[in-house]
């Protein structure tokens, strides 16, 4: 662990007692992501790929082991706003505009009113939405929606970016689009962001750290340093490098599936 | 518009049909029984007239019921007396002020007992029984209770029908409102939890919100509720005023043309209070960009 270690987990186990029995959502997890890295987490349904992100939020606890987020526990980390967390769905409230929803975290921090003004504008204009502060929900696309909410979680500047699957339900040429603008986000903020996907793809195109779990219970299988630089341009998806990680990760995924059988 | 206008003045033109049908078969004993006493042969179409203006009809026509609603709201206006105490619309205010305060005492404790339901585990587990067997009670039977024992304390006039009405409308805002403040996903207070938002801040800005739309329905059901609750209110007190007074005054004497117009305008003010909610939650969830 360097000083530039944002999360450091450490033999973190969390078992949900069920009625058929315990259910290891993890076990054993160990894993440190650095300042400015673009971690994914990769493996089928039931991996602990999710519960693993809600733990670093302090939205679930561990039940062994240790974890830090920016050197202090989970809820030290969410009580001082380290994070925004953007969900599998955008989660805008109906009754407010864009700006308003953009606004509610905000508000709920407790920014002076010129300052929301100022951040809603600048967050808006980073993920495109600039001129739809107005609107309301219901008036825009899905992929709009998912880029209102991932304003909403920069909105107060935390260095921390979760993402627990946030482009699951959008179509391949939004997904692609919003690939693109993420990335260019991250490349324009530095910040350091943990990315729950499905999707390989997805996965070797955003990150420079790929982390490959099985379930059952949830473990890492293996982490995959990538090779590509920063700098990437869509059709970075048909070099031989890409394509090499791409494999190594669906090798990664077969031999975790492999074990549990 | 006419395809709106047609079907509703079907559905009219038929229930006045039936009003008028039975009118003539519910009366026709009577108007027979007194064609014979006066040794007469009473024809169809002199019995259905017969049927159709009795003094004291066991049902009378919609035409009487029209008149006397007439004679005791119109006709009174025009003679500069609309709010004599002989007026539908005195006594109609009498049973408005009780609704209305009623409503609002039954909507203020309804919403208290809901956040109360949701925010304390123990008025979780304990509360909703209570609640419901409350209103298992036969409001008829608790009534005049409820107007004795005030009566006993020195309260008067208003607040015991308001009492009543409280007591018939507070349970579908409890119900309805604890509905609405759980109504708010896993992943909307998980959002909260992630911003560190306060309890009040949740409360304030995410479950009152998207409890909206349940609390105007309930509100609709407990002014109907309220509205009867003020009627029912009115007919231990020994019949002063109210709606409810002129339903008891008229069984007393067996004033049925007077019990019906007192029905009707029940039924109006009823279904115009509700209107009025209906009317704001238009305007409200409009206004919130809800519909």
């Amino acid at each position: 662990m360097t000083k530039n270690t944002v999360i450091s987990a450490t033999d973190l186990s969390l078992t949900f007692q069920t009625n058929d029995g315990p259910v290891h959502a993890l076990k054993d997890v160990s894993l440190n992501v650095e300042k400015g890295d673009f971690v994914s987490f990769i493996g089928p349904s039931g991996c602990g790929k999710t519960t693993f992100l809600r733990v670093m939020a302090d939205l679930e606890q561990q039940t062994a082991g240790a974890i830090t987020v920016n050197g202090v526990s989970p809820e030290e980390a969410r009580r001082s706003r380290a994070y925004g967390y953007v969900f599998q769905a955008a989660g805008l409230y109906p009754w407010r505009t864009i700006g308003g929803n953009v606004r509610l975290p905000l508000e709920i921090m407790g920014y002076d009113k010129s300052d929301q003004d100022a951040r809603v504008k600048r967050v808006l204009e980073l993920v495109d939405l600039a001129g739809f502060e107005k609107k309301f929900p219901w008036q825009l696309s899905g992929g709009m929606q998912q880029r209102a909410s991932i304003a909403r979680a920069l909105a107060f500047d935390a260095d921390i970016l979760l993402m627990d699957e946030p482009f699951g339900a959008l179509d391949e040429i939004v997904r692609d689009h919003l690939n693109e603008q993420l990335l260019h986000l991250w490349n324009r903020t530095d910040k350091t962001i943990c990315f729950v996907t499905h999707s390989i793809p997805e996965a070797v195109y955003l990150s420079t750290k790929i982390v490959v779990m099985s379930p059952r219970p949830g473990r890492i299988t293996d982490v995959i340093e990538s090779p590509l630089p920063r700098d990437r341009p869509l059709d970075i998806r048909d070099t031989a490098e890409f394509l090499e990680v791409a494999h190594r990760v669906r090798e990664g995924l077969r031999a975790g599936h492999g074990d549990a059988v | 518009m006419m395809r709106n206008v047609l079907p509703i003045l079907t559905v009219v033109a038929t229930l006045f049909a039936l009003w008028y049908g039975a009118a003539v078969a519910l009366n026709a004993p009577w108007a027979r029984d007194q064609a014979a006493r006066a040794g007469q042969e009473l024809g169809f179409g002199a019995m259905v007239a017969e049927t159709w203006s009795q003094e004291k009809p066991k049902l009378p026509a919609p035409h009487q019921v029209a008149a006397e609603i007439w004679k005791t709201t119109g006709a009174m206006v025009l003679a500069g007396r609309g709010f004599s105490k002989r007026s539908l619309f005195y006594h109609s205010w009498i049973t408005f002020s009780a609704t209305a305060l009623g409503f609002l005492l039954g909507t203020a404790l309804g919403v208290a007992l809901a956040i109360g339901i949701v925010y304390n585990r123990t008025m979780d587990m304990s509360v909703m029984p209570w609640v419901i067997a409350s209103q298992t009670i036969p409001i008829l039977a608790i009534a005049p209770m409820i107007i004795v024992v005030l009566n006993a304390v020195g309260i008067s006039g208003l607040l015991p029908k308001a009492m009543i009405s409280m007591y018939l409308s507070f349970f579908p805002v409890v119900v309805g409102m604890v509905k609405g403040l759980r109504s708010p996903s896993a992943m909307q207070l998980d959002q909260m939890r992630t911003w560190n938002a306060t309890p009040s801040q949740t409360f304030w800005r995410l479950r009152l919100p998207s409890s909206m739309p349940y609390l105007f329905t309930s509100l609709k059901v407990g002014m109907a509720a309220s509205l009867v609750g003020a009627i029912v209110g009115e007919l231990p007190t020994g019949a002063v005023a109210g709606l409810g007074a002129r339903l008891l005054a008229g069984s007393y004497y067996g004033q049925t043309i007077q019990i019906w117009s007192a029905l009707i305008t029940a039924a109006t003010l009823a279904a115009a209070l509700v209107g009025l909610i209906g009317l704001v939650q238009r305007i409200t969830l409009k206004r919130m960009g809800m519909v």
